[in-house]
């Protein structure tokens, strides 16, 4: 066994019990619900949704203790290996997509194709031998690596990029839509804050004179939507509010924050 | 109360009326004696002559005529919005109590939201109440539902010209859009909404169009180059910000076409600001809104702009509006910015004649982010 998979699989338990946890608390996201096990056992599932393995002498609802929880991950492990038996033998990016780390063959036509398609989050130059950080634009020498954190490719960046659109899209059209976010007298945020200007996400949190306490943005929208659009305040954890922060930060890209600011 | 009576209060503002009328009606040339005089006889008493006595301005101070404002009601029907609604009413409370009364009211454009005719209809019974003559200019909200329909069968037709006490005015439509919604196959409805989106870049730039430029030009033909020339447009005659159609296309070629004049003048409507630009010898004073105020663009503000405070949220009626014009003696106007609920700001003729040199109207404390 490879130094590299080694580290990847004292990595997997940790990420089975993490995924266990987000399971219980996130309601919104998609669940792993293992199946109840006929003795009333604690049941966990891997996080490809499928393998399931029980914790002995450990009750639903009890928390096993750390050697329970690492040997119900190993099993877990054991049973994933045996069912993909050729899963990492000589195709490793399956599992930790490395940058490529050879220079000129991959890197430089990678890194036009991507200034070709504008992308220009800092993220991407950083990751991408960009100048951030006075590093060179092409690395010479090994990059770090055989980590789980950062290994993800120019492929996952994307989708993460189009995913944080996509949020940031909804929260656009909740702005420009009186309906979408309960105002009753047909005023939309976009009629005062076109392109959502004015909005000055960078000053909150700050002192908020007419409401007399410090207050965050989130405060202000809900104000605006009481107020000017006479619509019923939305839960801190609505996800019509969360998408139209997004969208006013999204807006203010680049400028300084400047938290308390009048 | 009796009708013979008048108490001491009453008579005492009539007499400052009264007083106050006979200011207006002095001729310029007894105005300018008495300037010159007043000025004299403080240089003879080693004093600093008073600022607005200064001979400098006497070329605009005798005022011809005044005409007042009220643009960009963006009215809902009367059930589901009444927050705009109580806004025009207070703007036509604000030019009826106008002395002396204004000689005409320009209606800005954008009398309705979403351009149908309840909210036409509704526009037009609450300006009934104004006691001047109202004049009206039409707005993309008023237009982009039926193409202008119900408006004209309301209003009358979208370019018109009038003289006015040896002033020309003319009314000109400039939120033309070039046809984006027929491959979209929109409804009439989606059409109104689209454009109604500030910010909604699916719409096309506004312009006066070639069939509006040559109305123009054929209109202009008849007018003497030495007439003042007052012109009411929507949108700004000039290029501002593009993205939220802050802009008129062809302005250049609309500018080409006042040009000749000595004394343009162009009062705009749809930028919900205080707004000031001079191009050559054209000066442009945009309109407040009574609805909302909009922010000032993240970029292209003219240099002769001097910004209103940021409006406070918390007041609906901060930062919005009416107005007045005064039209003085060169032909050029005084733009008095009635904004509710704090200071009014005059834009003077002589500050945009001098490109910002003389009397600059008062600075912002809380600029734009």
């Amino acid at each position: 066994m490879t130094p590299k998979t080694t580290l990847a699989l004292l990595a997997l338990p940790a990420l089975a019990l993490g995924g266990l946890v987000l399971a219980q608390s996130r309601g919104g996201l998609p669940r792993h619900d293992a199946p109840p096990s006929p003795s009333g056992n604690l049941t966990v599932s891997l996080c490809d949704g499928e393998t399931v393995a029980e914790v002995p002498g450990v009750k639903e609802g009890e928390t096993p203790t750390a050697e329970q929880a690492r040997a119900v991950a190993d099993a877990l492990m054991v049973e994933w290996r045996r069912k993909h038996p050729d899963a990492w033998d000589g195709e490793p990016e399956r599992v930790a997509q490395a940058l490529p780390h050879d220079g000129g063959a991959q890197g430089a036509p990678a890194a036009a194709e991507r200034s070709k398609e504008g992308a220009t989050t800092p993220g991407e130059s950083a990751a991408h031998g960009g100048t951030a950080g006075g590093l060179p634009a092409d690395p010479q020498g090994a990059v770090q690596e055989g980590h789980t954190y950062g290994a993800f490719s120019q492929r996952d960046e994307r989708i993460w990029q189009a995913e944080t659109e996509r949020f940031v899209k909804e929260g656009h059209d909740v702005f420009h839509d009186a309906k979408a976010f309960g105002g009753t007298i047909g005023v939309s945020c976009d009629m005062c804050h076109p392109d959502a200007a004015n909005t000055h996400p960078e000053t909150y949190p700050k002192f908020q004179v007419q409401i007399g306490r410090v207050a965050l943005l989130r405060d202000m929208i809900n104000w605006c939507i009481q107020n000017p659009t006479r619509g019923k305040p939305l839960a801190d954890d609505d996800p019509r509010l969360k998408a139209m922060e997004a969208y006013i930060l999204a807006q203010r890209k680049g400028t300084a924050l400047e938290f308390g600011k009048h | 109360m009796s009708r013979g009576f008048k108490s001491i209060e009453t008579r005492h503002y009539e007499e400052r009326d009264a007083f106050f009328a006979g200011l207006a009606s002095v001729s310029r040339r007894s105005f300018l004696k008495l300037a010159g005089l007043s000025a004299g006889i403080a240089l003879g008493k080693g004093l600093v002559t008073p600022h607005s006595f200064q001979l400098v301005e006497v070329a605009e101070a005798a005022e011809r005529f005044t005409f007042a404002y009220i643009s960009d009601t963006h009215l809902y029907p009367r059930t589901l919005n009444d927050r705009f609604v109580r806004a025009i009413l207070k703007a036509v409370d604000d030019v009826n109590n106008l002395q002396p009364q204004p000689d005409f009211v320009l209606m800005g454009g954008d009398l309705a939201q979403l351009g149908r005719k309840q909210e036409l209809d509704l526009g037009r019974q609450i300006l009934k109440a104004v006691k001047a003559p109202v004049r009206m200019m039409v707005g993309e909200h008023d237009w982009f539902l039926d193409m202008g329909g119900y408006w004209k069968s309301l209003f009358g037709p979208e370019n018109y010209s009038f003289d006015h006490k040896g002033v020309h005015f003319v009314t000109i439509m400039s939120v033309q859009e070039k046809d984006f919604w027929t491959e979209r196959g929109m409804t009439p409805e989606q059409r109104m909404q689209t454009v109604a989106g500030l910010d909604n870049g699916v719409q096309s730039r506004f312009e006066v169009g070639e069939a509006g430029r040559e109305w123009l030009k054929n209109d202009l033909a008849k007018a003497d180059k030495k007439t003042p020339l007052v012109v009411f447009s929507h949108s700004p005659l000039y290029k501002y910000y593009r993205p939220w159609n802050f802009w008129t296309e062809d302005a250049d070629e609309v500018q080409a076409i006042l040009r000749p004049f000595e004394h343009v003048t162009v009062i705009h409507g749809h930028t919900h600001q205080l707004l000031t630009n001079r191009i050559d010898n054209i000066h442009f004073h945009g309109m407040l809104s009574t609805a909302w105020p909009w922010p000032y663009a993240p970029e292209g503000l003219p240099k002769l702009t001097i910004q209103q405070n940021r409006a406070d949220p918390f007041d609906q009626f901060d930062g919005c509006g009416d107005g007045t014009v005064d039209v003085v003696e060169s032909g050029l106007v005084n733009a008095l910015y009635n904004l509710w609920d704090r200071n009014p700001v005059t834009v003077r003729a002589s500050y945009v004649a001098s490109d910002g040199a003389q009397e600059p109207p008062p600075r912002t404390k809380l600029p734009s982010y």
